[in-house]
């Protein structure tokens, strides 16, 4: 090129390419090469300080072997299921009522419903943690009038990940009830008229129009929630102490966050962060795939 | 709908609504207690004994002051500068044509799939060596450019028509005076639901302030109140009223904008 073009090529493109160029300077340094760096440092053994020595394979090898991040795993699958359907369900029938716009107070449920959302999770957490408190929460007060005796929320391994699950249902109930309704919203009201003049039921065409045409949206907040459970660290570390009791309530962060910055394990922490970091996409990939095409 | 059908949908919605705000009322509620109140059985649900003294203590004995304003500015700074240059590059992709375009917004669209926790353990060894350890520059300027936000702008500055870029270029307009003048007052409520977006993601935002804040008066309100839990004893009186002054802010903005907030959510869920 001579001097020419390059001076013509920058007067015609030189703005776009110089508004665009944050994002991409930004993404260089604090993006590409710490990923690079990490998968770098998952083949070595290094405290941060000292010398970092190469070990190849070992700290994968250990790490498929280490029950303790399988654990952290298997949690995230159960807490998945426990509370994914289930608020996924009751944000489209939600949404579903309150679409219907007969209601007076709307706005108010609506509100109050989406406030957990805009909570501090930390906050949340310390509030929970009094709540479910065994001998002086609310909860345990207010099943004690059903009769029910006191539970251990927080000290029992399958209570604490049910525990973790209501929290993050309560927070997150909101944000997928918008959703949904907006998604109702771009339904042409239409059909359901068309319906009604065949004679269907309310029941009938909210599982035949309405569930089938937001099957998009539901997928959509149901790879947010799968990522949003894999990632799941503040609760946890508030709510169980950082995944008690026996590792119940672990998640890949928090063992990624303790390896890291309390046993300065960074090479170790590096390949747990690539092997969370696989499983996530390998897992949206699947939900996409396996859902997202299936003819309606 | 059937007057029964109604009286049971309002009766589901009102049980609903009390148990969404019931966290945050147990919070208030507590907040005024002192500590053997609230670990007193059975439970107060007005506080017996109101005091304020929580909320002064935390003052007097901590930097929670400083650890408030800590969080204000570093998500006003955050949320201003971000806004500026998601706008800047969301005009740019969706307003002009140049080579490279489709793979560069490629790469900018596939960058939202790799999660920050993988960048977490090689960008503090960055930190610790361009000394932005306990430092508020690590907690803005990374995240001032990203990808959600260009994405987000894209869409709305797609709807501006050329004729009106074109016009301002004939008059002698240069690009970035057509973006000041011409594209920032058309896209500002785009904008506003974007910036509360951010403003509550950088004021919630805990994971990586715990890893990079280290002395108490450098810490963000959040980070503050994780450093009152203690392993032996956790003041849950004072963390109350932390939490309380904590979550007041995003609650006041949030009923204030709440449209423009919920619009901002429901377009960048929508069009993703």
């Amino acid at each position: 090129m001579t001097q020419n073009s390059i001076n013509h090529f920058f007067k015609k493109y030189g703005a776009p390419y110089l508004f665009i160029s944050p994002f991409y300077i930004l993404f260089a340094v604090f993006m590409v090469y710490p990923v690079i760096n990490s998968l770098y440092l998952s083949f070595h053994q290094w405290n941060g300080s000292t010398e970092r020595i190469y070990v190849g394979w070992e700290n994968y090898i250990n790490l498929i072997h280490d029950g303790v991040f399988i654990q952290s795993l298997i949690n995230c699958v159960i807490i998945f299921f426990e509370y994914v359907p289930i608020m996924t369900f009751f944000a489209v029938v939600l949404a579903y009522i309150l679409n219907m716009g007969k209601l007076k107070l709307q706005s108010f449920f609506r509100t109050s419903i989406f406030i957990p959302y805009i909570t501090p999770v930390i906050a949340v957490g310390f509030v929970f943690s009094l709540l479910l408190d065994r001998d002086y929460g609310l909860v345990n007060l207010l099943l004690g009038y059903l009769g029910i005796k006191p539970v251990e929320w927080l000290l029992t391994p399958t209570l604490a990940r049910i525990a973790i699950s209501v929290l993050v249902t309560w927070r997150w109930l909101g944000y997928n009830m918008i959703i949904m309704l907006a998604g109702l919203q771009s339904i042409p009201l239409e059909l359901y008229d068309a319906a009604k003049v065949d004679g269907a039921s309310g029941t009938q065409s909210f599982f035949r129009i309405t569930l089938p045409l937001m099957r998009p949206i539901i997928l959509f907040a149901t790879v947010l929630s799968t990522i949003g459970t894999f990632s799941l660290f503040t609760e946890p570390l508030i709510l169980t102490q950082g995944g008690g009791p026996m590792y119940s309530t672990l998640t890949p962060v928090l063992y990624l966050y303790s390896n890291a910055f309390q046993y300065l394990k960074f090479g170790y922490s590096s390949s747990i962060a690539y092997v969370y970091f696989i499983i996530l996409f390998i897992l949206t990939r699947f939900e996409w795939r396996y859902f997202g095409s299936q003819a309606v | 709908m059937s007057i029964r059908a109604k009286i049971i949908t309002y009766i589901i919605l009102s049980i609903l609504s009390i148990i969404m705000l019931l966290p945050l009322g147990w919070m208030i509620d507590s907040s005024f207690k002192g500590m053997d109140e609230i670990f007193h059985y059975p439970p107060t649900i007005v506080p017996a004994k109101p005091i304020l003294s929580n909320y002064t203590d935390l003052f007097k004995q901590f930097p929670f002051g400083r650890n408030l304003f800590n969080s204000a500015y570093i998500a006003i700074t955050y949320t201003l500068l971000a806004i500026f240059f998601c706008s800047l590059g969301g005009f740019s992709f969706a307003k002009y044509e140049f080579p490279g375009k489709e793979i560069l917004f490629s790469i900018l669209l596939g960058s939202m799939l790799i999660p920050f926790e993988v960048t977490m353990v090689p960008l503090y060894v960055m930190f610790r060596r361009i000394g932005w350890i306990d430092s508020h520059l690590g907690l803005v300027i990374p995240g001032v450019a990203n990808a959600f936000g260009i994405f987000f702008m894209r869409q709305y500055a797609a709807t501006i028509p050329n004729d009106l870029l074109d016009s301002a270029r004939i008059d002698g307009c240069s690009e970035f005076r057509i973006f000041l003048q011409i594209i920032i007052p058309i896209i500002r409520p785009a904008m506003a639901s974007l910036g509360i977006i951010f403003f509550m993601s950088s004021w919630n935002n805990f994971l990586w302030p715990l890893i990079v804040l280290k002395s108490p008066q450098m810490l963000t309100a959040p980070v503050a109140l994780r450093s009152l839990q203690g392993a032996l004893f956790t003041p849950y009186n004072l963390i109350m009223a932390g939490s309380v002054l904590t979550t007041l802010p995003l609650l006041v903005i949030f009923l204030i904008l709440q449209r423009q907030f919920i619009s901002g959510i429901v377009s960048g869920a929508l069009k993703m």
